[in-house]
């Protein structure tokens, strides 16, 4: 994949920024010990609110809360080291949907959640997936990361091209 | 190239664009730890200085041996409910649970904790009533009357649940008979009987409980820790509501349709209350005559009163004013509909933060309509804070607090954000059934929670007396706290009847009179608002 130098830093940003969003709110509740998702899911509206309320409410709530710091953590040093940088859009697609899916900004739930704006259907939640989707295809650790760092010396020259 | 691979400049781009995330990862980590031990260092501050205990002692009263025998004396709406914590519930209830796919209700029922009660008496007016009881449950026979029950050797312990004109001469009655008395609020209907009620329980050996049941309610006892530690400072004013807006919650009850002169037993029903002829609605909607009932004073201002009395303490009022009206209702009925009550404690103090002597005196509002169920909470507003009260307990610091002053001014208290908050309900998802119903709920009336789960605190109440009964340990609302309770109502129907402020004698006991006043005449008397013109 080749990109100007500009194409190439605003898409190594939107990686690394993706990535420290995760990251941060993965330690965030690392450090905070009495974190738990189970408000988040019980209080979950929509179609699909049946599985989420289910899921707080039954014994699989305690994994699921370690489920999602790994996922947080794992995804968010992927993006921003610049590694398995694919494997870390999707399941970072996967984690924001379900997150979209138990709080969905439809029109006449009552309580989707405190939102600091205004959101029909599309929210940053979608908004974060779509640019997931983006890294996904349009990789940029090969350029700047970690897969560049150990990429085999002798494709040096092509790394150096497409990034110059 | 080969040679510029070796370069110490190659390398060093290789290293600043292979590695750029690196920094990036421990700005991050730093920024999460300094983040969440800035929070958890808050917490504890705020936590150690309010020191709140939110843990009750669990209540281990063995409830083993043999069975205490009870009668039910009046087997109506709120009878039959006190019947049922103790173990004993109609088919036609289960019926009705099921017709209104309350599966929850039937469920919550079965696996109640079991009281080893056995319910052996029922004494109703309406023959369907008691008459359903004697089918549903056996073992359990129908007295004709009170007095015929408390003569029995066959129960111990009776449960009244009887309009309020009744509660007092059959709580009387039966203490006097040596039985142990669960009365329903309000405790009295009027104020004579308020004294011989008092005497009857300090005569007898027999357990007196009023049914304030909120007072097993766990953020009420929370309250009552947060306000002993003073995490409030001096409480100036309380606020309480009632917003009610639907037939049941005015009290517009069906009317049984086997209801007639020869199923119900009217003189009886009657008992010391004026003679008139046969009146269904009279019978099953007689909250709205003074009569029987006490209006929104001893109704359901009782409710409020006694709920802020278990947390503060504060005992009777110096003062108490009255206003309202029938605004709401005009449908024949005497009790008023809309209704304001301020009651006075000029010499009250929960403790304070500031120098002696600047703060001492309390305002207790109650305010209440029949006409809309916007919900207004129960506010206890300090000099250094306020307390939101319901099942749900929350505590905001004020800006201006002297004793958080210091902890505000670094931030570490946010008086928008609260302090303290208690939620045993956030795991909760349940159905509440209705409006009236909700209402309770909010104000922490219906039920409670205990290590998790929830039970009906009147269940607790009821144990709590039955506790009283085999082990000989206190009740929680006895004889000096429906004391109180009543006798503030009274004090709130007088001033709205008379149109005066109402002063208690505290030395004295008493509520003051005027020349020629006689109270308890007032009380009951159907005519309002013209004492104050002719006296």
């Amino acid at each position: 994949m080749q990109y100007s130098k500009n194409q190439l830093f605003f898409l190594a940003s939107l990686r690394i920024l993706i990535g420290w969003h995760f990251l941060y709110e993965g330690l965030i509740k690392v450090f905070n010990p009495g974190w738990t998702s189970k408000a988040y899911l019980l209080s979950a509206e929509g179609p699909l609110s049946f599985f989420f309320k289910w899921l707080g409410g039954s014994a699989l709530a305690d994994a699921a809360d370690i489920i999602t710091i790994i996922l947080l953590i794992g995804i968010g040093l992927a993006l921003v080291l610049g590694a398995f940088e694919k494997l870390a859009a999707f399941a970072g697609i996967a984690l924001l949907a379900m997150f979209y899916l138990s709080h969905p900004p439809i029109p006449g739930l009552e309580n989707a959640g405190p939102a600091e704006g205004n959101y029909f259907l599309v929210n940053k939640n979608l908004i974060e997936m779509a640019a997931l989707g983006v890294l996904a295809f349009f990789p940029s650790s090969h350029l700047v990361g970690l897969v560049y760092y150990f990429k085999k010396q002798d494709d040096e020259t092509v790394g150096q091209h497409t990034a110059g | 190239m080969s040679k510029e691979k070796q370069s110490p400049d190659n390398s060093r781009r290789r290293a600043l664009k292979g590695l750029a995330g690196l920094p990036f990862v421990g700005g991050i980590l730093i920024g999460a730890y300094a983040e969440s031990r800035k929070r958890k260092l808050a917490k504890r501050n705020i936590l150690e200085a309010l020191n709140i205990n939110a843990t009750r002692p669990e209540s281990t009263a063995d409830m083993s041996g043999d069975p205490i025998r009870v009668g039910i004396i009046g087997f109506g709406g709120r009878g039959s409910h006190l019947v049922r914590l103790l173990g004993y519930a109609t088919p036609s209830w289960f019926e009705r649970m099921k017709e209104e796919e309350n599966e929850g209700a039937i469920k919550a029922f079965q696996e109640q904790e079991n009281l080893n009660v056995q319910l052996t008496g029922v004494c109703d007016v309406f023959d369907v009533y008691a008459e359903e009881a004697v089918a549903a449950f056996p073992g359990c026979k129908r007295y004709r009357n009170y007095e015929e029950m408390l003569e029995s050797p066959d129960i111990d312990a009776v449960v009244i649940a009887t309009p309020d004109h009744w509660h007092a001469p059959i709580s009387i009655a039966a203490l006097q008979a040596n039985k142990h008395v669960y009365v329903e609020k309000p405790m009295t209907h009027n104020i004579g009987e308020t004294y011989a009620l008092q005497e009857a329980v300090r005569n007898s050996k027999a357990v007196f409980q009023v049914g304030h049941q909120h007072r097993q309610t766990q953020s009420f006892i929370t309250a009552r820790d947060i306000i002993k530690k003073k995490v409030l400072g001096h409480v100036s004013l309380v606020q309480t509501n009632t917003n009610r807006n639907d037939d049941n919650g005015a009290w517009q009850y069906d009317i049984h349709e086997k209801a007639s002169p020869q199923t119900i037993d009217w003189d009886q029903f009657l008992g010391g209350a004026p003679k008139i002829p046969f009146n269904k609605e009279h019978f099953f909607r007689w909250r709205k005559w003074w009569a029987y009932g006490s209006g929104l004073s001893g109704d359901l201002m009782t409710h409020d009163y006694d709920r802020i009395n278990c947390v503060l303490e504060m005992g009777m009022p110096k003062y108490v004013s009255a206003s309202g009206g029938i605004y709401t209702h005009h449908d024949g009925r005497e009790v008023p509909d809309v209704f304001q009550v301020a009651m006075e404690y000029p010499d009250f103090s929960v403790g304070t933060s500031r120098p002696k002597g600047i703060e001492r005196g309390m305002t207790f509002l109650y305010s209440a309509t029949l006409g809309n169920q916007f919900n207004r909470s129960t506010i206890l507003m300090g000099h250094d804070g306020t307390m939101e009260l319901g099942n749900t307990l929350t505590i905001y610091a004020d800006p201006g607090s002297t004793r958080y002053a210091s902890m505000i001014e670094s931030n570490l208290i946010q008086p928008e954000i609260p302090i303290y908050s208690y939620n045993p309900e956030a795991e909760e998802v349940d159905a509440i059934t209705s409006a009236t119903a909700k209402y309770f709920a909010d104000k922490g009336l219906l039920w409670t929670y205990r290590d998790g789960k929830r039970v009906d605190s009147a269940l607790l109440h009821l144990k709590e007396w039955l506790g009283a009964i085999r082990h000989g340990t206190p009740v929680s609302c006895g004889i000096r706290e429906g004391f109180e309770e009543a006798m503030t109502a009274h004090m709130g129907g007088l001033s709205w009847k008379i149109g005066r402020r109402i002063e208690w004698d505290a030395a004295r006991q008493e509520i003051i009179a005027l020349p020629g006043e006689d109270l308890d005449e007032i009380l009951l008397s159907t005519r309002v608002g013209e004492y104050a013109m002719e006296t």
